[in-house]
Parts: C-alpha cells; sequence; structure tokens
C-alpha cells in the first residue's frame, strides 16, 4: 500500500532549529516531518510545533546547517514521532533519535510507539513500596530507594557522580534477588562519558540487559529533546508488556533544559527564569513522570536522572524544578569528595520521600526506621559540634560534644566511604551504623527505643 | 434571523491552545469539543470571529480545518450526591471511569464521563411538605451520602422564591425530579443534580467574622499558628521541606467535615499514596474512614496544564458546595504555584503582556479572588444555617526564595503563613515550620474560644512559650560568638527550655499515629509541663553558685521528650502530677 504525503517546496525561512513552511493544510500539531534539501541523499527530521492557518513552524531534530529555502521538499507524514520497538532491543546501542549505532542489523519492529507517552492515571498506578538494594551504605539506610521511584542525583562540575551511577547500575537489586533491565541515555556529555558508562555494562556483563541511547555533546542539540522520550518509551514497553523491572538513568538532565532553552528562545517565547521557558516544568513532568509501578503489572520504571548543577546551585532552575517533581534527590557533595570519601553522598541534604514505605520488618529490618533517625540526629549534632569547634576551639567541648565529633568523623569515614566495587548488604550497612553509635553516651541515643538498643547495639567493653 | 452556528473551524493549534474561526456567537468559558477526536476545551478569549480555546487533553493530530462542536454552557461543575469519595481529574472526570474507558493505565484521549453516576439510586427524604414556601438555598430533603455525610438538597440559586408544589419521598437518580417548585416563572422542577459554573463564587446571605480554630492536631499550627474555620492560610516551602506531607496531614485530622483535597500539578505517586492510604486512615474525629468525608481531585503534573487551571475552581466550587449545606468543609491545595504556572503558559500561548517573571498580570487578582472564597459564611435559606469554607494552599517557590510572585500574590491575601524552612527540613526537624518566620493573624480573635475550651491560661502561655523561642534565636548568636559560658544561668535555661520546646514539642513524627495527632487539651499539658522548668526554675538557678547541670541531672527534666507519650483518661492529672513533681525536685535543688 502507497500512502500520499502531502510535499510541500514552500519553506521560507529558516532559523536556528527552526523552519517555516508556507502554503500547507491539513497538517497537524506533533506531526513528523521528512526536509529532502536539493542534492541530499538522506532527509533530515523535525515535528510540526505551531500550525497557524496555512503557516506551520518546524522544530528540526537534526542540524539546520546547509538547508536552504529553494526547493527544498517539506513532507509531512500525518503520524507523531514514533519509535520501533522489539524484545531484541536489549543488549542495542541506539543514536539519541533512536538510529542503531553499534554496527548491529537493524530492529525488527515488533510495535512502534508513540514516544511522547501518556499520562499514567495516578488511579491506576501502584504506590511504589519494594526495597531495592543498591548496595551503598549511605543511600541503603540513609536514603532508601524504592522500586517505582524517581530519584536524581543532583552533582556538581567534576565530582564522580557518573561512577555513583554506574555503581548503582551494577549493584542493584531487590530483596528477591531480581535483576534491573537497564535503559540508558546520555544527552549531551562527552564521548568519554559515554564511553565510561558503556564499558562498565560490557565489563559487568550488565550490557545484555541494557539498551543505550546516545547523544553525545557532538550531536545535535534538538536531538536530546527527543533522547530521553525514545528512552522512556523503551522503558515503559520493557516494564508493561515485557514485565521487567527497569532502571533508566538520564545524564545530564541540564543539558536537555538547555536545549530546550534554545529551541524556546528561537520561538521568541517569553522566558522564565534564567531564559528557560516557563513551560519547563511541565516539559520535565512529562519525563520524570514516566516513571512507576500500574496496576495489574510486574514490571516497574525506577529512574535516577542525573543532573549537575552550575555553580552547584541548588536553587538554580533545573535542579530546582527537578526537585519538585522527583521523589527526593540524592546530592552529592564537594567537601565530602575533596576529602576523598567516596561516594561522597551528602546524607543530610539528600532525600528519599518514599524511603518509609521500602523500610522496616520483611522488607530490610525492624530498626532500620529509628536507627536512620538516630544516626541523622547525631551526624547533625556532630556536624554542629565540629563547626563550633572551629570558632571556639576543642577545649571547650563538653565530653558528650567531643563523642558527637568523633561520632560524626568515624561515619563520614567508615559509614559514607565504601568502596566503588564493594556491595553492602542491608544487614551490614545497619550493623555498621549501631557499631558507631556505641560511640555515643546512650543518653544521647533519644531515636531509638530501649529495646531496640538492647537488641543491636553491640556491647561496649566497659559494660561487660 | 440569523442562522445560529453550532460549530467553528480551527484555524491555529499551538500546544494546548486552539483558534478556531466562525465562532462569533460563542461566550466566554463555554466548553467545546475540538477536532475528530472531540477533545474537551473551554473559550478563554474571543476576538471577532476567533476564539481561543484552551484544551484539556493533549493536542498532537489536531489540526487546522478540522471542527469545533461547541456546547452553549459554560464550564461547570455537577453538584449532588455521589461526590464524596469520589476522585476526579481536574474536569471532574472520575479517574476510574476513565481507566474503564480507556482500558488501560494510560490517559486516553476524548474520554466523557459524568462527574456523578447517573444510574445510581439514593434514597431521599423529603423535609418540607407541598405547599411551603421556600427561597434559593432552603433544604427540601436530605440523603444519606456516606455514614459521615448527610447530603442536603437545597432550592437551587436559580430560584429565588416559591411554592413547593409537590415533593415527595423515594429512591431517586440524580436526574429524577424531586420536587416541582412553583415561581413567577412557572413551575421547576428540581432534581438532585445541580450544576454550577466554576469561575463563579457560589452566592451566600454574608460572610461573618471567624473566631473559631480548625483543630489540626498538629501542635505547631493548633498552639503557635491557628488557623479560624473559614480563614485562608498558605504553606511556602522549597522542595523537601514538607509541604506535601503538612498538607497531607492537615487532610486527615484536621477537624472540618468535609475535605477537598486537590493535587494541582504535582507528583502522581503522591496521589496514590492518599488513594491507597485514605480508605484505610480512620478519622480521629468520628471514628469512621477519611474517605467518607473526602473528594480527591487528582490532576497530576504530566496531565494536560489546561486541567490544571481548572482543577482549583472545579474543587473549590464543590467544596462551596458542601459549605452551602452548612457543614465546615477544608479544601487543601497542593500546589498553588502549579495552578499559576499553568495560567503562565495559556498567557504566553495566547500572547499576552506578561508582568513579573512571564506571569500574566491578573496573577494576583486570580489568586486574591481563589482565597476570597474562603469564608465562614450564612448560607442562603430561611434557617440562616453557617457554613465555613477553610482554604490552604501550598507554595512551592522556586529556589525558596519568597520574593517571587507567586507566593507575593498568596501573602497578601492570606492570614495565615507557616513558612517551611529548608535548613529545619536539612535538620530533620518536622514540621519544618520556622517559629520566628511564621505568623496567623488568627490569634486575637480566638481568646475567648481558648479560655472556654482549652485552659484559662492557655493564649498566656502561648506567648511565654514563643518569646522564649525568640529568645533562644538571639541567645544563640552570642554563644556563636562567644561561646556558653558567657551566658549567666537564667538564660541557660531558657536555652535548655526552648531546646525542650523544639525537640520536644514543635517537633512532631506525621508517620507515627500516635505523635500525628495531639489534641488540643494535650497539648496544652505538655507545653505547660515544659514550662513549668522555666517558671519555677528561673529563681531556683539564678542562686549563686549554682551548678547548672544540676538541672540537666534531674529526672523530670529526662522525662521532657516523653511527656507526649502520656495516654489515657485522666491525662490532664498525669500532666498536673508531672508539673508538681518538677517543681519539687526544682525546690530540692535550692536547698
Amino acid at each position: 500500500m502507497t500512502t500520499i504525503y502531502k510535499e510541500y517546496k514552500t519553506a521560507q525561512s529558516v532559523e536556528g532549529p527552526l523552519l517555516v513552511v508556507d502554503g500547507v493544510s491539513g497538517v497537524t500539531y506533533e506531526e513528523i516531518v521528512e526536509v529532502a534539501v536539493p542534492g541530499e541523499e538522506k532527509v533530515r527530521i523535525g515535528k510540526v510545533l505551531d500550525v497557524n492557518g496555512d503557516r506551520a513552524v518546524v522544530q528540526m531534530f537534526e542540524p539546520t546547517a546547509g538547508l536552504q529555502t529553494k526547493d527544498t521538499k517539506v513532507r509531512f507524514l500525518g503520524r507523531t514521532a514514533q519509535f520501533g520497538v522489539s524484545s531484541e532491543i536489549l543488549g542495542r546501542t541506539f543514536s539519541g533519535a533512536g538510529k542503531v549505532i553499534d554496527g548491529g542489523a537493524d530492529i525488527i519492529a515488533e510495535k512502534h510507539i508513540d514516544i511522547s507517552g501518556a499520562a499514567i492515571n495516578p488511579y491506576s498506578r501502584r504506590f511504589p513500596n519494594d526495597f531495592i538494594q543498591t548496595g551503598i551504605s549511605s543511600i541503603d539506610v540513609m536514603n532508601t530507594l524504592v522500586r517505582g521511584q524517581k530519584l536524581p542525583i543532583f552533582s556538581g562540575a567534576g565530582l564522580p557522580h557518573a561512577r555513583l551511577a554506574a555503581q548503582i547500575a551494577r549493584q542493584a537489586k531487590v530483596t528477591t534477588g531480581e535483576e534491573f533491565a537497564i535503559v540508558f541515555a546520555t544527552l549531551g556529555v562527552t564521548f568519554e562519558e559515554a564511553e565510561f558508562f558503556r564499558r562498565t555494562l560490557e565489563e559487568t556483563g550488565a550490557m545484555e540487559r541494557s539498551v543505550l541511547f546516545i547523544n553525545t555533546a557532538a550531536d545535535p542539540v534538538v536531538e536530546r529533546i527527543t533522547t530521553p522520550r525514545v528512552a522512556l518509551s523503551t522503558a515503559e514497553y520493557l516494564a508493561f508488556e515485557k514485565d521487567m523491572h527497569v532502571l533508566v538513568i538520564l545524564t545530564d538532565m541540564t543539558n536537555y533544559c538547555e536545549a530546550l532553552r534554545e529551541v524556546s528562545s528561537a520561538r521568541k517565547e517569553v522566558p522564565g527564569r534564567r531564559g528557560y521557558p516557563g513551560y519547563l516544568y511541565t516539559d520535565l513532568s512529562t519525563i520524570y513522570e514516566r516513571a512507576g509501578c500500574v496496576k495489574g503489572k510486574k514490571g516497574t520504571i525506577t529512574q535516577i536522572p542525573i543532573l549537575t548543577m552550575p555553580d552547584d546551585d541548588k536553587t538554580h532552575p533545573v535542579p530546582d524544578l527537578t526537585g519538585y517533581i522527583t521523589e527526593g534527590q540524592f546530592i552529592i557533595s564537594r567537601e565530602l569528595s575533596k576529602e576523598g570519601i567516596f561516594p561522597p553522598v551528602d546524607v543530610q541534604d539528600s532525600l528519599s520521600r518514599l524511603w518509609s514505605a521500602g523500610v522496616g520488618e520483611g522488607k530490610t529490618r525492624e530498626d532500620h526506621s529509628s536507627l536512620k533517625d538516630q544516626l541523622f540526629a547525631s551526624y547533625a549534632t556532630g556536624r554542629e559540634v565540629r563547626e563550633l569547634a572551629v570558632v571556639l576551639g576543642e577545649s571547650s567541648l563538653t565530653e558528650t560534644d567531643k563523642a558527637h565529633l568523633r561520632f560524626a568523623d568515624a561515619f563520614e569515614k567508615e559509614f559514607i566511604a565504601q568502596g566503588e566495587f564493594e556491595e553492602r548488604s542491608i544487614e551490614q550497612s545497619l550493623d555498621i551504623g549501631w557499631k558507631l553509635l556505641t560511640l555515643l553516651p546512650r543518653e544521647a541515643l533519644k531515636r531509638v527505643k530501649d529495646d531496640m538498643i538492647d537488641k543491636y547495639l553491640p556491647q561496649t567493653n566497659e559494660e561487660k | 434571523m440569523t442562522e445560529k452556528t453550532t460549530t467553528g473551524v480551527i484555524t491555529r493549534v499551538t500546544g494546548p491552545l486552539v483558534e478556531a474561526s466562525g465562532m462569533k456567537s460563542a461566550k466566554m468559558y463555554e466548553v467545546v469539543y475540538v477536532g475528530k477526536e472531540r477533545l474537551m476545551g473551554e473559550v478563554i478569549q474571543l476576538n471577532g470571529d476567533i476564539a481561543s480555546i484552551q484544551v484539556y487533553e493533549e493536542t498532537a493530530g489536531i489540526g487546522p480545518g478540522q471542527e469545533v462542536e461547541r456546547t452553549g454552557v459554560t464550564m461547570s461543575a455537577e453538584l449532588g450526591p455521589g461526590l464524596l469519595e469520589s476522585i476526579y481529574d481536574g474536569i471532574q472526570r472520575p479517574l476510574k471511569e476513565i481507566q474503564e474507558q480507556s482500558g488501560s493505565h494510560y490517559i486516553a484521549r476524548g474520554i466523557k464521563a459524568d462527574g456523578l453516576d447517573r444510574t445510581k439510586k439514593w434514597t431521599f427524604e423529603a423535609t418540607v411538605r407541598e405547599g411551603a414556601t421556600v427561597v434559593a438555598g432552603d433544604v427540601l430533603g436530605t440523603v444519606q451520602e456516606t455514614t459521615l455525610i448527610e447530603h442536603k438538597i437545597m432550592v437551587p440559586p436559580t430560584i429565588t422564591k416559591g411554592v413547593v408544589k409537590s415533593i415527595k419521598s423515594g429512591n431517586y437518580t440524580i436526574e429524577d425530579t424531586v420536587a416541582v417548585i412553583e415561581t413567577d416563572k412557572g413551575d421547576q422542577n428540581v432534581a438532585m443534580l445541580q450544576r454550577w459554573p466554576i469561575r463563579r463564587p457560589r452566592p451566600t446571605a454574608g460572610k461573618i467574622f471567624p473566631s473559631e480554630p480548625l483543630i489540626t492536631g498538629g501542635r505547631s499550627i493548633d498552639t503557635f499558628f491557628p488557623i479560624a474555620k473559614g480563614g485562608a492560610g498558605c504553606i511556602p516551602g522549597p522542595f523537601g521541606a514538607g509541604k506535601t506531607v503538612t498538607q497531607q496531614s492537615l487532610a486527615k485530622y484536621c477537624d472540618a467535615q468535609v475535605i477537598v483535597y486537590i493535587g494541582c500539578g504535582e507528583r502522581g505517586n503522591e496521589m496514590t499514596e492518599v488513594l491507597d492510604e485514605f480508605p484505610h486512615l480512620i478519622d480521629p474525629n468520628s471514628g469512621e474512614p477519611l474517605m467518607k468525608r473526602t473528594i480527591l481531585i487528582a490532576n497530576t503534573s504530566n496531565m494536560p496544564v489546561a486541567a490544571r487551571e481548572a482543577s482549583v475552581y472545579t474543587g473549590i466550587t464543590i467544596a462551596e458546595y458542601y459549605r452551602d449545606m452548612g457543614y465546615s468543609v477544608a479544601l487543601m491545595a497542593d500546589s498553588t504555584s502549579r495552578w499559576a504556572e499553568a495560567m503562565r503558559e495559556i498567557s504566553g500561548r495566547l500572547e499576552e503582556m506578561p508582568g513579573e517573571e512571564g506571569y500574566p498580570a491578573y496573577l494576583s487578582s486570580r489568586t486574591a479572588e481563589f482565597y476570597e472564597r474562603a469564608g465562614i459564611v450564612t448560607c442562603l435559606g430561611n434557617d440562616k444555617r453557617k457554613g465555613a469554607l477553610t482554604v490552604i494552599g501550598a507554595v512551592s517557590p522556586p529556589g525558596g526564595d519568597l520574593s517571587e510572585p507567586v507566593t507575593q500574590a498568596t501573602l497578601r491575601v492570606t492570614k495565615c503563613f507557616w513558612g517551611l524552612d529548608a535548613s529545619l527540613a536539612y535538620k530533620k526537624h518536622f514540621p519544618s515550620i520556622n517559629w520566628l518566620t511564621s505568623y496567623s493573624l488568627y490569634v486575637d480573635n480566638f481568646s475567648e474560644y481558648w479560655k472556654e475550651n482549652i485552659a484559662p491560661d492557655f493564649e498566656e502561655l502561648r506567648a511565654e512559650a514563643l518569646e522564649t523561642l525568640q529568645r533562644e534565636a538571639k541567645l544563640m548568636e552570642i554563644v556563636r560568638l562567644v561561646g556558653m559560658e558567657a551566658l549567666s544561668n537564667e538564660e541557660k535555661l531558657v536555652l535548655e527550655v526552648a531546646r525542650s520546646l523544639r525537640e520536644d514539642y514543635l517537633f512532631q513524627n506525621a508517620f507515627d499515629p500516635e505523635d500525628a495527632y495531639t489534641p488540643p487539651k494535650k497539648q496544652y499539658g505538655i507545653l505547660k509541663s515544659i514550662m513549668t522548668l522555666l517558671r519555677a526554675g528561673r529563681a531556683i538557678v539564678s542562686a549563686e553558685d549554682f551548678d547548672f547541670d544540676d538541672i540537666r541531672a534531674l529526672e523530670s527534666v529526662k522525662k521532657l521528650p516523653r511527656l507526649k507519650d502520656f495516654k489515657g483518661d485522666d491525662i490532664d492529672v498525669q500532666y498536673e502530677e508531672f508539673q508538681k513533681k518538677l517543681i519539687e525536685e526544682l525546690n530540692a535543688l535550692a536547698r
């Protein structure tokens, strides 16, 4: 069957990533467009952003360099952007626009899915409540990750967020032992960073349960707007049609937002804060909200987007709006990183909103919740004392203060710090926490109940 | 006479905004169906022949040339029995119905669903007789909607006065006529189903000055920053400060009779949590599941932005309807910033001249209009019953910066400000309501109420505790500079008491069912016990050569953190005994 496409040679103007075509009819919003430049074999792809009477504004996914208005053929395909999927996509690598780039054969699509996705009905969602063990104490005990959660890593330039994300991808498992399929998308990162992830997945044998979408800094900017959507459509297919538990890692969302800003400014839209479009929140939510669990489906989507905070500023629009949508955040601390602590997770500033759903008896251990509260409180006190000691000198500290200071140091060196390839079970992590509490006087343990102390706190020599 | 056009033709599509021509006779805020998929939309601007329409669903695949069908009615909420326990999207479509029609966990487009079940039969008990003269707002009869709420079927505000020609108790669907009222304009049939345009406040006989607090069980709110029944309050805070947890605690435990909870542009999982939790949670005031008194409106962040704009109006119209029955209603909107952003997005697409930060210039007037729909009122009707609508809006200021337009517009019209503080949240102090910056302008209204219902000295005690906390902040500045040694014993005592106020009183665990709700009398007991340390200790620590560590070593002082665990019917006596013992121990130190 041949379909007759509407084809026009009436391109009027090209501006940044936008192409304006006049005299069109029957064109619809978000429709996919193929643009054939005379003398070029390959067509360039774009989509309709605005259609006003007989004039359509097309956003090009590919560079507009070399595009001309004269004799260029613009063809409207009458459908929205789609991606062909099948169970064969595991182990494969694609470009940010969804083209095979690993040298292998093209995917024979079992089905074409619309990449913009649809909103999940809140009524059909299942509340996430399965504990994910990442093998990292500062996450598992202090800021527990749950299957179906979206929990970003807020990092800064030069911090080891990639290594942390790779460690999570390698070690993440649920207590039932099931492993995750990994959908990994890079957005405007350097070749080296993309390559680091690819290698890590290959070396640990995780590649065969992974799908990679690579958009590097060298690839077209506008392609970045499509990449996370293609990746998430793949994740949705694997999770809700193939019953897999999928872990989606998107890096770096700051680059994504900048691409969006570029398109918005080309469209001469009224800018919001720092030149980002006013709809940045809504746009980001259509990415982040594609995580979760739904009733009647076994598969789940857990999302770990990574973003770098410009100048480590949490109030910058990208981390700020992200934080309002995601269920918490892991914050990478420059201070800890400088002290050589890996992973440098700032446990106080980090937050997992769904932690309470993942912990407790039957999930982790009965003492988890109160132990966590106690560790938080004692570490916070320890850090306050540390600041005080800087101003007033150690001699001004009371015995209790000194104990807290020792605790804070030990907490950073023994609990937060761990090897990049060290995988701790939740029990091991909890036991380290209890061991550290022996540094404090028993009266200072206000957040744990007495019976828990008797059961889990190791006996010190004195008491024996 | 010119032919009446009922359809127009699309000329432009950009995101959620569609323009159509041939719409000369369209009305503002009229509901229309757009394109071949018949997506629901609302007329928001008229310009000659062209109407601008905000569409409540994704517009991909819509284009010029397709049809726009008019309905002639403005965007209205359906009101009647069956609202309670419902879960709607922003335009009052039941989410359950959407799921069934979509046949998937995704929201399909072009789904039409009535807000209220048309087939269900309700038992209507007539409360007026035939021949009675009635006015707008008079109760014609009642329906037991849930075990908690008796739904009152009222004479619609459109019928000002008339005589009941016929009325009969029995089982009816909401569209059946339950009464006929004879008016100047002829006989009018009254069914249980009524409609009201969402952007217009429902009429009342007048507002009343609020004088009674909404009891929430939250120690920080009830004691220090109380909100009135019929008041308006806001909770601004950066992400992670606990806005949603605070809103949800309010929805769970406050003593309003009906709760409308609007999840406006927020997380999907949060709404699911509410949906999962509320049917199982028991209302401490009535012993029934919370869901029996709750209406949920869930328009999550990734659902269409225009429906998000409408969701707060849908919610408040439903809330006003229950207020008109004489109930105390509380509405929580989480978050009004997302609503404002939806307005901004639509305004940008309309190419309106932007005000501050791209928000439309009418941001503050729309915000004010919304919060002014709160209030304690004399309802329409001869019985002069009173209804209250309390509105609590969460605000999400970008970067926690309170100087931004949405927060500022909100602060001007709300009298209760619960400022959530990132640094408190960082220290895991929850609720992270900053006691130094927050305020309630209702405090003076409650003097009488507190005297009669809690204790004669409650107001005084509250002021003293607040002052102690303020003194702590000043003293801590000194400590930071020169250390604890520089303080007198009396000042050390203030710090000790303030610490106890923070850790043992203000800190409240919303996830611990025992701790999450503290009744007012118990709040008084704990507060008085803590303040006894200051009141009775002052003279004693001021003695020469007094060793302050002796205070910390006292048995009663060590027990301060356990005060909130006291249980039983004789709780008043327990606190009195505690206070007595504390005073004895303090006096023993003096000897």
